[in-house]
Order: C-alpha cells, then structure tokens, then sequence
C-alpha cells in the first residue's frame, strides 16, 4: 500500500462541458503542474460553445437556473478537499460555497427586484425586466484563487448567461478544480467554460471578440484600458466589481428589456 | 339620369388635393442674433472667437450665430459645473424636486415657443415637436422632480449619492426633448451637468437656459456649450467629469467608449438601431398600416428606435404593401410649421446626402423603389417618403442605419423565422410586433433582443418607461426608475 504511486491530474481546459487540452500543444508549469496554455484559438472555441449554450440556460426558468446553482454548491461541498488543496484552504472553500449558494437564491427573486411595471400615459401593460446580456468573458482575480473567480462567475450565471472565465495566471488549479464541480453538477455544457494559460494572451481576445457582450475587468490590472479600448469595438459591457455580493452584481451583467403590451376591450 | 362616373385611384387623397395652409405663428418666437455660452448661469462669448450660422433646413435661412465652444470654454463649463456641484448636491432632496418640478412648468408654459423654434431649426412638423416633444420634455422634468427626494426608495439596501459633473452629448432628431432626457435624471440625482447639443440644432438648448433663469436654477448646475463633434471631443476628454452620457450614432459611442477605456468615468450610450416592426396575419390590418408609418415617418425617420425594417408575414405581404402605398400618397410633405404636415424637412444637406445614397444602393442591389407622388419645396433639404420591397437581408438598406424616412420591407413565413430574422442586426433598440394575440405578443417579446417591444403600437415614450439598447445600440437606460441608476453611485 504504502509504495502506490497516486494517480496524478492532468489539468487541462474546460470547454463545451469537455476537458480538452490546448489546441496548441502548450502548457505552463505552475503550482507544480503542468498546466493546459490554452491559445487565441481555444479561446475563440470557448466563445462559440458559450454561444451554443446561451439559449438553453437563458431560456430555463429561473427556478431551474437556482436548483441547478444549488447543486453546483453541493458538488463543490463534495469536493472540499481538492478545492481546499488547490486555494487557500477550507475557510476559502466554505466562503465560495456558500456564495454559490447565496447567489443561487436570488435565480427566481431578480425580475421582482430588479424588474418593474411602468404606470405609463397611456393604455398599455409596461413592464421592464432583466434578461442575460448572452456571452460574458470574466478575467479571474489573481488572489483568492477560489472565491476570486466564483465571486465574479456566478453572478453572471444566475441571470442565464454562459462564461467564458480566464483563470488566475498564478493560481489556475482552482479554476480547474471548479471546472470539474460545475461538470458534474447539472451546469449545462458550454455554460461556464475555463481557460488556463497567460492572461495577457488570453484577455485582448475576449475582449475584442464580436460575439462576446460583456467582459468582466476585475481581475485586469496594467492592461485595464487595452482591454477597455477593444471592447468598444462592439460596444461590449464593461463591469467591474462593486459590492462583493449583491444583486446589483447580477445586475450588471444584465440587459433591461422594456415591453408594452396592448390594453382594449 | 346615368350613375355618375366615379374614377377608381390607388391614391385615396391625391397628391394634386391642395390644402389650405395652416400656419403656426412664428412670431411666438424671437432669437436673439447671436448666443454665446450658458456657463455659470450667464450668457458667455466664447474664448475661442469662433461663431456659426444655425440655419432652418427647410428655408436655408439663417436663424441665429452661436459659439464653437474650443477647450478652454469647455474646461470653464467643467469647472463652473463642479463648483456648482458642491452646493447643488448638497441642497436638501424636496428644494431640489422643486426646481425640477419649476422647469417642468415653465417648459408647459413656454410649450407653443419651444415648438416652434423647434421646428424652425430641426425641420421637424410642428403637430410632433407641440404634441409629442414638447409635453413628453415637460414630463420627464415632472417626472424626475418626484424622484430627488425618494432615491433611497428606488434601491433597496444601497445608499444612493450623486456622481458629480456629468458631461451630456445630444443629438439633432429630437433637442430639447433628448436634453430633458439628460438633464431632469441627472440634477434630480443631484449632479450638476454640461450639456453639448447637436450642431444643426442649438436653439432649443440656448432657450433651456432661458427657463433656467426662469425657474432660478443655481448657477452653474446647467451649462450649454455649443459646437459641433470637437467641442464634444474636448468635453469627453476634460479631465474633471463623473460621467458620460451620450445619444447619438453607434460610431461615435464607439469612440467615446475608446476615449474613456480605462478611466473611471461612468459611460451610458444610446446609439443607433435598425429596428424590426413585424406584421403577423393576424393582425388589425389598417392599425399595423397606421403603426408602421409612425414607426418610420415620424420624425422623417430621424429616429434611432425607427421601424426601419418591416417584417411581414409573407400571406398578407401584397395587401399590407397595397394598403401602406395608399396611405403614404396621403403624407403632406412640406413646411415644418404647416399644422397640415406629416413629413417634414430633412435636418441637414449632409444627412440628406447620406440617406440619398443608401436609398441609391438600394436600388443598385436590387431592391424596388416606390415613392408616392409629392412635390418637394424648392428651397431646403427634403426626401420624400420611401418604401423599398424585394429587399434581402443582405442588402445594405437592410443592415444600415439609414436615418431618414426609408422602409425596408421583408418578409417570413413562422414566428420563429421573424425572430431570427429581426435579430440578425448589430443593433438591439427596439421592436414593434403586431397581432391580435397577446401570447404571440409576449412571446416574441420574449426573444427578441431588444430594449424596447411595442406590442401594436410603435415609438411611444414615457418619462416612466426605461428605454435604451442591447448590443451595439448601447447600454444604460433613461427613463423611469431605472433611469436613476446612471447618475448615481452607491456607498
């Protein structure tokens, strides 16, 4: 027993509900393993399995969206140890689960918060609500490596919008650690996708992506403003980090739909 | 006695009817010869010495001389504004609703006034700047004077405060109603603002400081710094602005995004779109005629949200087609003052030059050109109203923003296609959806990625009723509580 080699963890992408290594070839030693350096072309590839898995997630109902978000907290639960091992330990752990779990809640409570009826001059039913902006690119922080990238992942997903998330540079065996929850919860393929490798290569393509409505700068530092500059290029949201949980997070990956609808006899 | 020969037209009210005109007085309007800057609650010349002619588009005439704001006079329009901040945003909620709810009514008061002149110098008729500009302006004032003292009710759980000095960029299709739009959130949220107007269309602004005075704005919470796209490059750029907000086209929101990547100026943008109005068989047939027109002749489609795009269901394609020729024949094209006109002038030589050429590519890719018989003033930039069909999505005139009294008809066979079809645009302002079923209404409101769906009605508006764009027609909302939000930051 005692001479057993543990089976080592190939650590490589999440992409399209699939753990495929870089269409590179490359990896990055970090944190004593090698790790998957995923290329401009694995972050395109990430964008276009978000694309695919936006209609299904946006369109669940939202009582949907907070089970599946409940059971994402439980596989975590589960996984405690490897997520523990991989960032900065159980309190880390217990603070983004239950994240999860708070963020879960609010899944069926954010069209009555965040929402409205518009008493108008005029006879018509009008009525505003939040919809997902559709492909949201999240630039994880550095530091924690866990609860970093949940604080910013999971408000975007509750509202039905599917992540492409760019990993920590330094401490990307969280993400992955995450990534492996989240493909064992019921999280639909293609929801949350997770790049390793450099973010510097990594965060210009998601942010001049035509296909990607919103971008995530929280994690950005130095190249907050190249980045900003291309994501005007189709006048993609730009959101950083306000509160450190709140419904107004989820706001702001979100879009205001306003409907009249007729009133007559 | 043999039964009279009654002679069968397409055209129910034919272009040769004359109507006796009915003017609106202009004498209920007199501009000064020249204007200056509004900074600090008085009439500045500018330090950059340079004036321009506004002119009427539909008479050529010159109106008024009024300043090119350079750097420096927006630099001292910041600089007045933040002064003014420091006491504004700290003036008691229910004092500052009561200069809002001032403005709203000397807006009422001054309404007939405003019309004019704003049909004067934007070339808009004067039934839509009296009946729609106008009491919608007045109404977003009201509006938001209620809101200055409630914010802590409009977001539970967060402690609203001002942002600061906020730089406001306005375009020509609707002035004074588009600055009412900026500034009645804004000061209601206690910021002090400078606002930019268009270039072809000051006037109305340069009134607004008039009933400033009037309702005793403090000094310096309103600036008006006229000019054309550099005075609003200078505003963009000064370093010492809380926030953007900017209506205008998609290319330059672009460039204002560009400009502010990086720095921690709040930016809201309400730019273009090529909104899809679609006609299901179902529909009350001679209400969607009625409701397509208004969706792109209003305002000669110098509107961002305008029903640019007709999607019909392909069974009733010939007889919907049929019935809106019929009806355009009947649009008075002509003199903005005219209380007859339907279509007036379009508001400048180089956006006519514009919606000229895509109306020529049009015609080049294929599509079928039909303008009802109509005769255009000699003087002043005109475009008679325009339907193409035979259009395919491919077609420019199908993708591009035109901005001018131009309908682009298609057709589709399910309600799956017509979504497909309507949201296959970079744009996402707004939709119309006509049909008699109310389920069909909201489940194609439902998919349709837009900010606004008119269900069988098209461009209205509501102080209360958040507008605003998905995709590259912008983001942030004006209007009703969401409205707030981008003026304000949170503790």
């Amino acid at each position: 027993m005692t001479d057993r080699l543990p089976v080592r963890k190939t650590y490589k992408l999440f992409v399209g509900g699939a753990f495929p290594r870089s269409e590179s070839g490359r990896t990055l030693e970090v944190e004593g393993h090698n790790v998957a350096r995923a290329s401009r072309k694995d972050a395109r590839d990430a964008v276009v399995a978000a694309r695919k898995a936006v209609a299904g997630w946006s369109g669940a109902t939202a009582y949907n969206r907070g089970q599946v978000l409940y059971r994402l907290a439980e596989t975590m639960e589960t996984r405690t140890d490897a997520l523990a091992a991989a960032s900065s330990g159980r309190r880390e752990v217990a603070r983004a689960i239950d994240r999860v779990v708070w963020y879960a809640g609010w899944a069926d409570k954010l069209a009555q918060v965040l929402g409205s009826s518009n008493p108008v001059a005029g006879p018509y039913f009008n009525f505003t609500l939040p919809e997902p902006t559709g492909v949201v690119a999240v630039i994880a922080p550095d530091e924690p490596p866990l609860d970093g990238l949940v604080s910013r992942l999971v408000p975007a997903l509750v509202g039905g919008n599917a992540v492409v998330a760019i990993a920590s540079d330094s401490h990307p065996l969280a993400a992955i650690e995450l990534a492996e929850a989240v493909a064992t919860s019921d999280v639909p393929a293609g929801v949350v996708n997770v790049l390793t490798g450099l973010r510097s290569e990594l965060a210009p393509v998601l942010a001049g992506h035509m296909d990607v409505n919103a971008i995530d700068v929280t994690g950005a530092d130095g190249d907050r403003a190249a980045l900003e500059e291309l994501a005007a290029e189709n006048v993609k949201r730009v959101v950083r980090a306000k509160e450190d949980q709140s419904p107004w997070e989820i706001a702001s990956f979100m879009e205001l739909k306003t409907v009249w609808h007729p009133i007559g006899r | 006695m043999g039964a009279v020969e009654r002679p069968r037209t397409e055209v129910a009210a034919p272009a040769s009817w004359d109507y006796a005109p009915a003017p609106e007085a202009r004498e209920i309007v007199s501009f000064e010869r020249r204007y200056g800057l509004f900074i600090g609650g008085k009439q500045v010349s500018p330090k950059s010495r340079t004036w321009f002619s506004t002119i009427s588009p539909s008479t050529e005439e010159p109106l008024a001389e009024v300043a090119q704001a350079g750097q420096k006079d927006v630099a001292l329009a910041v600089d007045a504004a933040r002064d003014a901040f420091r006491t504004w945003s700290r003036r008691k909620p229910a004092e500052r609703a009561k200069v809002l709810f001032r403005i709203a009514r000397v807006l009422q008061e001054r309404a007939r006034e405003l019309a004019v002149a704003e049909s004067l110098d934007g070339g808009k008729p004067i039934k839509e700047s009296r009946d729609v500009d106008l009491p919608l302006a007045a109404a977003h004032f009201f509006y938001y004077a209620g809101w200055a003292d409630k914010l802590e009710y409009a977001f539970p759980g967060r402690s609203p405060k001002p942002l600061g000095v906020a730089a406001q960029i306005v375009p020509w299709n609707f002035p004074l109603l588009m600055l009412s739009w900026k500034i009645a959130p804004a000061l209601a949220c206690g910021n002090t603002v400078v606002l930019k107007p268009a270039e072809t269309t000051p006037l109305t602004a340069l009134l607004f400081a008039d009933v400033c005075r009037q309702a005793e704005v403090p000094p310096g919470v309103v600036n008006i710094v006229t000019g054309d796209g550099a005075t609003g490059a200078y505003l963009v750029r000064e370093k010492d602005i809380d926030k953007v907000a900017f209506t205008g086209s998609t290319e330059v929101g672009k460039a204002i995004q560009r400009e502010l990547a990086g720095r921690d100026v709040s930016l809201t943008l309400e730019l273009g779109g090529k909104a899809a109005n679609i006609v299901f068989d179902d529909c009350a047939l001679d209400q969607a005629v009625e409701g397509i027109v208004n969706g792109i002749y209003f305002n000669q489609g110098h509107v961002c949200c305008a029903g640019s795009r007709l999607l019909v269901q392909e069974s009733i394609h010939d007889q919907l087609v049929r019935k809106l020729k019929r009806r355009m024949a009947t649009l008075r094209v002509g003199d903005p003052l005219d209380k007859n006109t339907d279509v007036g002038a379009i508001n400048s030589s180089a956006q006519l030059e514009r919606i000229s050429e895509l109306v020529q590519s049009g015609v080049e890719e294929g599509a079928e050109l039909y303008q009802p018989p109509c005769r255009l003033p000699e003087k002043g930039w005109w475009f008679a109203p325009t339907v193409f069909t035979n259009v395919a999505q491919s077609h420019r005139i199908a993708r591009e923003e035109i901005f001018g009294p131009v309908l682009s008809v298609l057709t589709f066979r399910t309600p799956d296609e017509a979504v497909e079809k309507a949201n296959n645009t970079m744009y996402g302002l707004s939709a119309g959806v006509w049909t008699e079923k109310g389920s069909r209404i909201l489940w194609m409101a439902d998919r349709l990625r837009s900010g606004v769906v008119w269900g069988n009605t098209f461009n209205r508006f509501d102080p209360s009723s958040p507008f605003g764009g998905y995709k590259e027609s912008g983001f942030g909302r004006e209007g009703g509580r969401h409205g707030l939000e981008p003026y304000l930051r949170f503790e």
